[in-house]
């Protein structure tokens, strides 16, 4: 409900740019290019491609024509305003948002090439293929090891050593091992909240996932857990593709190789994060950046 | 809310007299006096309520305590061989069918005075059960070498020897006010100077049925039928109501058919117990012919009558489960029916054991819908199997509180603080439970 009344709040500010809204001819055509301009950046082997792709939370349209690719083991940040459908977005790319009843699609979005949303796609196969982390960190309450193990538990692996093997590859890889290797059969919700998050990332790559979404990971930590976070990122990059959704600028510019920003549902600019921030091409993005509103 | 903006300067201190530091002062008095009285009013309404408690369970231990016990006559038998076997045929069927009372009359004669005549021989066979001679019969069934010798036996006294000998019955009613003559009562005062008499815990309350003589009657018959009774309805209405619960909560879409079956349940567990008794009645013993008075049956219609508490309780508990943990299972690639076994359900599980043991605590102690399908009849034998005819602890302590004999007082409140131990034995171990499943996690 906060969401649609900041929306709502955000819409009655005075934003003189409309995109798509005018009804002159040659202006609209003028326009529909610096659209192009501004959210079509050039990007080599992309993985995940968004086409046309609208939402609808019951009557109430959540993301108006969203068109865009995602490149290969990048970091692709989404900023923007709560409520600007953002997480919604990257939502949609697991098709996380299937749990919530009302919801309705239109358009499509491709994950390598093919329909997340085709009849033959199997969920539960995406969902292993794309991982996710959640704003929230949720770990189960068990133990650190079967909280890393239960992905590849449920995929049918069972074999203990195998298994053992999996969690102290990827508590190492999300920098988690040092700290937790003593006390493996100690209940995660016993953790911080910085080492919950690190271990729902562990938990995320031990299925050896293509995609990582991030859901605002670090809105709910402190500084410095936000920077073992951010580094633990950086060093996932060359080894998956990345997609995060932050409120916080800085964060997007410092970790991110492309920047997505979403306003009331609609894709204003995309582009390579430095040209984003350093030189925004639409003037909303300016004012966002520069914290004129949002 | 103030429509006007209200101003970021710190408010000046000679600001509205309302809000100076002295005038919030005097009102805190009052504001913290009436917390107290709330707080007040809550210890009282708790005292209360464990008074009333208190006063319910010291009531029925003072009158169920003497119930748990029995008065028992010591006496020399001489199993006489020309009253049990005249012909010394030693043929089982003449000692089973012999005059055990006769002997026991005659036991009792020759320790006590006054004891000539056909009267007095009569009023001296009752101060002990009618039991006692069952019994003495028993003996010799099992080993009839007994025929012939004197045994040191305890026997159970009568049901009026009993509350005498407890101080339960006054001796300066007129005599023909009281089941006990003045003759009798010197019997007993005499047995009583001889040391025959004691005061046992009651075997036969603990293992045996139902009986006429309140002196013989016991609440094991009623024991095993609600045991029985209650293990139907945890089979069927367990895993029936948590399946429910699922299904509505996990995988029904919302619509106008889901609507429909929630309402009904809402109102099933508001319905009467009794109307549930009567449906039992038309359906499991009229149409599908099951037996009368059988634990089966009553099983059947306390699930019907169970069946919407554990519902309810089990979909407030699945409803309970943080939706973050199943969006962490669905986002590793689990499958709903993974999500739900390995995390959904053990989550809800101590929310779910709750319902159920309140639930069954309910059944436990209902009377009503069982007296429709015939389980208030008197039986006697402890039943062998579901289907045996039965009765069960609530309806034992109706039929005894219904019972003319002053001696089943004491045994309707010790069969009701048999009903209250089972009851706190439940309801610990449903709190035992829960505490593993949540330490679980």
């Amino acid at each position: 409900m906060s969401q649609s009344t900041e929306a709502a709040a955000l819409s009655s500010l005075s934003v003189p740019f409309r995109p798509g809204g005018v009804a002159d001819g040659s202006a609209s055509l003028a326009m529909s290019e610096d659209i192009a301009r501004a959210t079509q950046p050039q990007i080599e082997n992309s993985v995940l491609e968004a086409r046309d792709f609208c939402l609808w939370y019951g009557e109430k349209q959540a993301l108006k024509n969203i068109s865009m690719e995602v490149p290969e083991k990048q970091i692709t940040a989404f900023i923007g305003p709560s409520g600007c459908g953002k997480s919604t977005l990257l939502r949609s790319i697991n098709r996380l948002n299937d749990l919530v009843p009302s919801v309705r699609v239109d358009g499509d979005i491709l994950f390598e090439g093919e329909s997340v949303f085709g009849a033959e796609v199997d969920t539960n196969l995406l969902r292993k293929r794309v991982g996710m982390v959640f704003q929230k960190s949720n770990p189960f309450p068990k133990s650190i090891y079967e909280n890393v193990a239960y992905g590849c538990r449920i995929q049918g692996i069972s074999h203990r050593t195998e298994l053992d093997e999996i969690v102290e590859r990827s508590l190492r890889s999300s920098a988690l091992w040092d700290e937790v290797k003593d006390r493996l059969d100690d209940v995660a919700t016993g953790l911080s909240g910085g080492q919950q998050q690190r271990l729902c990332i562990a938990r995320a790559i031990a299925v050896e996932p293509e995609v990582i979404l991030f859901d605002e990971p670090c809105s709910a930590l402190d500084p410095i857990a936000t920077a073992k976070i951010e580094e633990l990122m950086k060093e996932l990059r060359h080894q998956y593709t990345q997609v995060i959704v932050t409120h916080n600028m800085q964060q997007a510019s410092r970790i991110s190789d492309f920047t997505a920003f979403l306003y009331l549902g609609e894709l204003i600019e995309y582009g390579p994060t430095k040209s984003v921030f350093i030189n925004p091409i639409r003037q909303q993005t300016e004012d966002y950046i520069t914290g004129r509103f949002g | 809310m103030n429509s006007q903006p209200i101003s970021p300067q710190a408010p000046s201190p000679t600001g509205p007299a309302q809000l100076g530091v002295d005038a919030v002062r005097a009102r805190l008095r009052k504001r913290n006096a009436a917390a107290r009285r709330f707080r007040l009013l809550c210890q009282a309404a708790v005292a209360c309520s464990l008074g009333f408690l208190f006063l319910l369970l010291a009531t029925l231990c003072l009158r169920g305590y003497q119930g748990f016990f029995q008065t028992l006559i010591e006496v020399d038998i001489f199993f006489d061989p020309q009253v049990l076997d005249p012909d010394g045929s030693g043929d089982a069927e003449v000692l089973a069918s012999a005059n055990y009372g006769s002997l026991i009359r005659s036991s009792l004669q020759e320790i006590l005075p006054d004891t000539e005549g056909r009267r007095a021989r009569r009023a001296l066979g009752e101060l002990v059960s009618l039991g006692a001679a069952y019994e003495l019969q028993n003996r010799v069934a099992a080993d009839p070498a007994l025929v012939g010798t004197t045994q040191a036996l305890s026997l159970v006294a009568s049901d009026e020897v009993d509350l005498l000998i407890k101080g339960e019955l006054s001796r300066e009613v007129e005599e023909s006010e009281r089941r006990l003559s003045d003759l009798q009562i010197a019997w007993v005062d005499a047995l009583d100077a001889q040391g025959r008499v004691r005061t046992r815990l009651s075997r036969y309350f603990f293992t045996s049925g139902d009986s006429r003589e309140p002196e013989m009657a016991g609440v094991w018959g009623a024991v095993v039928g609600s045991a029985y009774t209650m293990l139907i309805t945890l089979l069927l209405s367990f895993p029936l109501g948590v399946a429910t619960a699922v299904y509505l909560e996990e995988f029904a879409g919302k619509n106008r058919w889901t609507d429909l079956i929630e309402i009904n349940i809402n109102n099933l567990a508001a319905v009467p117990s009794i109307v549930y008794g009567l449906l039992g009645l038309a359906l499991f013993l009229n149409v599908f012919g099951l037996p009368r008075s059988a634990p089966l049956v009553g099983g059947l219609v306390l699930t019907l009558m169970t069946l919407p508490i554990i519902i309810i309780a089990s979909r407030a508990a699945l409803r309970a489960v943080p939706p973050s943990i199943r969006e962490a299972a669905y986002g590793l690639g689990a499958s709903p029916m993974q999500a739900l076994v390995h995390h959904i359900l053990p989550l809800a599980l101590p929310g779910m054991l709750t319902g159920t043991i309140i639930g069954m605590a309910r059944a436990l102690g209902e009377t009503a819908p069982l007296l429709m399908i015939g389980m208030v009849a008197f039986i006697v034998d402890v039943p062998q199997g579901p289907l045996d005819p039965a009765t069960v602890l609530p309806v034992q302590v109706y039929l005894w509180a219904d019972s003319p004999e002053r001696a089943f007082e004491a045994k309707t409140s010790a069969a009701i603080l048999v009903l209250l131990t089972f009851l706190i034995l439940m309801n610990t171990l449903a709190v035992a439970l829960r505490k593993k499943a949540e330490r679980r996690w």
